[in-house]
């Protein structure tokens, strides 16, 4: 028998030793788990990052307890310095578009439950699997290693704008050492995805159980599928231009270092790069890296929404194309983020358009979300708000972008809060609501445990709201002209901003301090929460088929057969009103996808 | 070698032979919506076939992103100094050209072998040896042009011309000794007679792929330095 599962089963057999078990394990469902604590530790330093830098931006000559022992320097006292405002700035955004937003609903749920959904008993490749989260986790140690160098970590913004990035220690503080291992971070950062991708799209394809089809894999590994796809192209993009620019640092080489620079009365040695290389390579990879967090969490909310709608979306095809789409367009629309780079202006007209373009799946998939819960009797859960909620900050983040998609627009907001409001909504705050969507409705199956509802519906209210009266504000302070990465704003036009500034620094500190309530209902349900059953949602996707939690090779030594599509609800079945995919049962249904 | 099972597939010998029933998941088939496992085989394409198309899309990215970086950096600037490349890369290129010879003789030996078509006791690992060899001899080779360039003065940072000549290749050597760490894994397999004929193609496919990234390479730096 010619069968694939077999020779993954051939390396994979239980582990018996802590090690293999726990720490270098082969596991799918482990290697899962562990992204989602490497994620949960980097969320936290990222939230705790960001409180830092609000309490600064509202009170700027506040001495902040604790700061003094993160750096000396950087923050004499507590009270941080400009230079160190901007450091923390920028590992705040690499932590979370990194760390958080591409390794929680990509590799952490994508690990734990794409092998599951498509039937089979592990990823192809269990090994480079297991690669995959160390050098991730390396990654991760390296960036922050940069906290405890002497100049502490670079302080050239997430998007590591070139020619700061490669000019060394003239640069500022951190932008010797500093920049190094952020490039070597995000180069093994890289590395880590390209490998999940080379098990992700493999999986897919062929380890598709008997009745698998492509169309009747569930949204969730739809998105999963398409993210691998997008990460392979990015992440082997972004990998190099990360090479090349530790040698303009190690090396003396000029990739993206201009003639005759001359920083702090230094002349810089260094001659005829060109400082959009590196903006063409970055964006290149960091538009579809804003799909690349997003994306999971429309699959994810999708399935969320269908098991507490009790009905499949309006068309699962479409949902598909238009995930499928957002893909391929994520990668013809990098330069908007160039409008105001110098580019040649019929260059913004090229990117403006499809940026327009891109719109049009993206209002695809929300009118269909919006249309297939008209009507339904949607079952109100932690997880369905969540899910609800991704949906009305997909909504509020992503109606700005028609506005900044527009060059003459976007020139006048570019460097304002707008842009900050804008991303922070649709792309972090989205998916960080998929995120903790998917971890209440997966919870069940990845611990064994339920989580509490009671708390988990706390942490959304205070979750939505703090994020709007943060996030809202912004586009208000950004149309009054207040510019972004100003660490203080002195005597000028923005200080009547100010109070609107502690606002937003109050709601930051609530909306965080309620992530606590989440961390507890996590850690607490882990332990003592109640046992969950096997199929605690009655849902029909594959994974609610095995035991909770699935045993090592998910379907005890036997792949299942799929008979169905993957949302049959509203049937009439000996199980209620829903068929499993894995049920030879015969129901009458007016949804079954053509 | 299967520890673990579907449902017994009940499979209709008549349709065996049919080649358009593939099944198992896979690109093509599925179980009908009915259920009806007689009209599904069970033959998915293994992992490892579309894996390596993975890798291979990988590498191309990374080598786009590289050429892209070469063509606007040279673009951008006036300090561009145009060099003659080190011949002895044609000579490589042979080598390497050579060893894809090899390594599809090879390929089609331990087909035969593994069929047991011919019986005479040759082993298909000489010419996987050869193949090996000729790998190590590329990668020296490559070693020798950076000595001479080195001689001429041409370092990593002298311009950006040997800059990206001395990246490009050597991150094209660094993927040969990938594909070098490829041919130790099959030949290990094969010596044990454990070697999966997947395993075999894919290591083939890669090798190939860095012969024809080699000719582009050499291209793009014989046309831009």
């Amino acid at each position: 028998m010619h069968d694939m599962s077999a020779h993954a089963a051939q390396h994979h057999a239980p582990p018996t030793s802590f090690i293999r078990k726990h720490v270098f394990s082969l596991d799918h469902k482990v290697i899962g788990k562990q992204y989602y604590a490497l994620a949960l530790v980097a969320a936290l330093c990222g939230m705790i990052l960001s409180w830092f830098m609000r309490i600064h931006l509202a009170w700027t000559n506040a001495a902040i307890p604790g700061l003094q022992l993160l750096s000396k320097n950087g923050a004499p006292g507590g009270v941080m310095t400009p230079e160190y405002y901007l450091q923390l700035m920028t590992m705040h955004g690499t932590i979370m578009v990194f760390f958080v937003l591409t390794t929680a609903p990509f590799a952490a749920f994508g690990n734990f439950f794409l092998p599951i959904q498509v039937g089979a008993e592990d990823m192809p490749f269990p090994r480079f699997n297991m690669m995959s989260f160390w050098v991730t986790c390396t990654g991760f140690v390296v960036l922050m290693a940069s906290f405890f160098t002497a100049e502490g970590p670079t302080l050239g913004g997430w998007t590591q704008y070139a020619p700061l990035n490669a000019v060394g220690p003239v640069g500022g503080p951190g932008q010797g050492v500093g920049v190094v291992l952020w490039a070597a971070s995000i180069a093994l950062f890289c590395v880590g995805q390209l490998l999940g991708s080379l098990n992700f799209i493999p999986t897919t394809l062929d380890l598709r159980t008997k009745g698998m089809s492509l169309m009747r894999l569930p949204l969730s590994a739809w998105a999963w599928f398409i993210t691998s796809c997008m990460g392979l192209t990015a992440f082997a993009v972004l990998m190099p231009a990360c090479i090349l620019v530790i040698l303009d640092h190690v090396a003396g080489t000029s990739f993206f270092v201009a003639s005759n620079l001359v920083m702090n009365d230094q002349l810089l040695p260094h001659s005829g790069g060109s400082t959009l290389l590196w903006q063409h390579l970055f964006w290149f990879f960091g538009h579809p890296e804003v799909y690349i967090a997003i994306v999971p969490g429309i699959g994810i909310v999708s399935h969320i929404l269908i098991a507490n709608m009790r009905k499949p979306m309006l068309s699962h095809r479409v949902l598909i194309y238009s995930m499928g789409a957002l893909a391929v367009l994520s990668y013809m629309v990098y330069g908007h983020h160039m409008f105001v780079s110098g580019m040649n202006p019929f260059s913004s007209l090229a990117f403006s358009f499809p940026t327009l373009v891109i719109t049009i799946p993206s209002t695809i998939v929300v009118l269909i979300w919006t249309f297939s819960l008209y009507g339904s009797k949607l079952r109100i859960n932690s997880a369905s708000l969540f899910a609800l909620g991704f949906i009305s900050m997909f909504v509020s983040g992503g109606v700005s972008g028609f506005f900044l998609a527009q060059p003459s627009i976007d020139i006048m907001l570019h460097a304002t809060y707008f842009v900050v409001g804008h991303f922070h909504l649709v792309m972090g705050v989205a998916a960080m609501f998929g995120i903790f969507g998917g971890t209440y409705f997966w919870f069940p199956k990845m611990t064994g445990r339920m989580m509490n509802e009671t708390l988990g519906k706390i942490h959304f209210w205070f979750s939505f709201v703090g994020a709007y009266c943060i996030f809202m504000p912004f586009h208000y302070l950004g149309m009054a002209g207040n510019v972004r990465r100003y660490s203080s704003f002195p005597d000028d036009f923005l200080q009547p901003l100010i109070p609107l500034h502690r606002f937003i620094t109050v709601a930051a500190l609530i909306t965080g301090a309620a992530q606590l309530v989440f961390l507890y209902n996590l850690i607490h349900s882990r332990f003592w929460g109640k046992p969950a059953p096997d199929n605690p949602w009655e849902a029909t996707s594959l994974e609610w088929s095995t035991p909770t939690p699935p045993p090592w090779d998910n379907f005890g030594g036997k792949l299942p057969v799929v008979y169905h599509d993957p949302y049959q609800y509203g049937v009439q079945s000996s199980a209620g009103d829903y068929v499993m995919q894995a049920s030879a049962e015969q129901v009458k249904t007016e949804h079954e996808e053509k | 070698m299967a520890t673990t099972i579907h449902e017994p597939p009940q499979i209709d010998p008549d349709r065996l032979l049919k080649p358009r029933h593939s099944g198992n998941g896979g690109w093509r088939d599925l179980v009908p919506a009915n259920g009806d496992l007689h009209l599904a085989l069970d033959h998915s394409p293994p992992a490892s076939s579309s894996a390596i198309y993975v890798v291979l899309f990988a590498i191309t990215m990374m080598f786009a992103a590289f050429s892209s970086a070469l063509i606007v950096r040279k673009g951008s600037s006036l300090d561009w100094q145009t060099f003659t490349l080190p011949s002895i890369l044609y000579l490589n290129t042979l080598i390497l050209l050579a060893s894809s010879v090899t390594l599809e003789v090879s390929r089609r030996r331990v087909a035969t072998f593994m069929g047991g078509l011919r019986s005479h006791a040759e082993s298909p690992a000489r010419w996987l040896y050869i193949t090996f060899v000729l790998g190590l001899l590329f990668v020296a080779g490559q070693y020798v042009a950076w000595l001479q360039l080195r001689a001429q003065g041409l370092y990593l940072a002298t311009n950006p011309s040997s800059s990206f000549f001395y990246v490009l290749t050597a991150t094209h050597a660094l993927h040969v000794l990938g594909g070098l760490g490829g041919l130790i894994y099959v030949i290990r397999k094969l010596s044990k007679s454990t070697l999966r004929r997947n395993a075999l193609d894919a290591t083939a496919r890669y090798w190939h792929f860095m012969d024809v990234l080699w000719l582009y390479l050499l291209c793009l730096l014989w046309m831009k330095l």
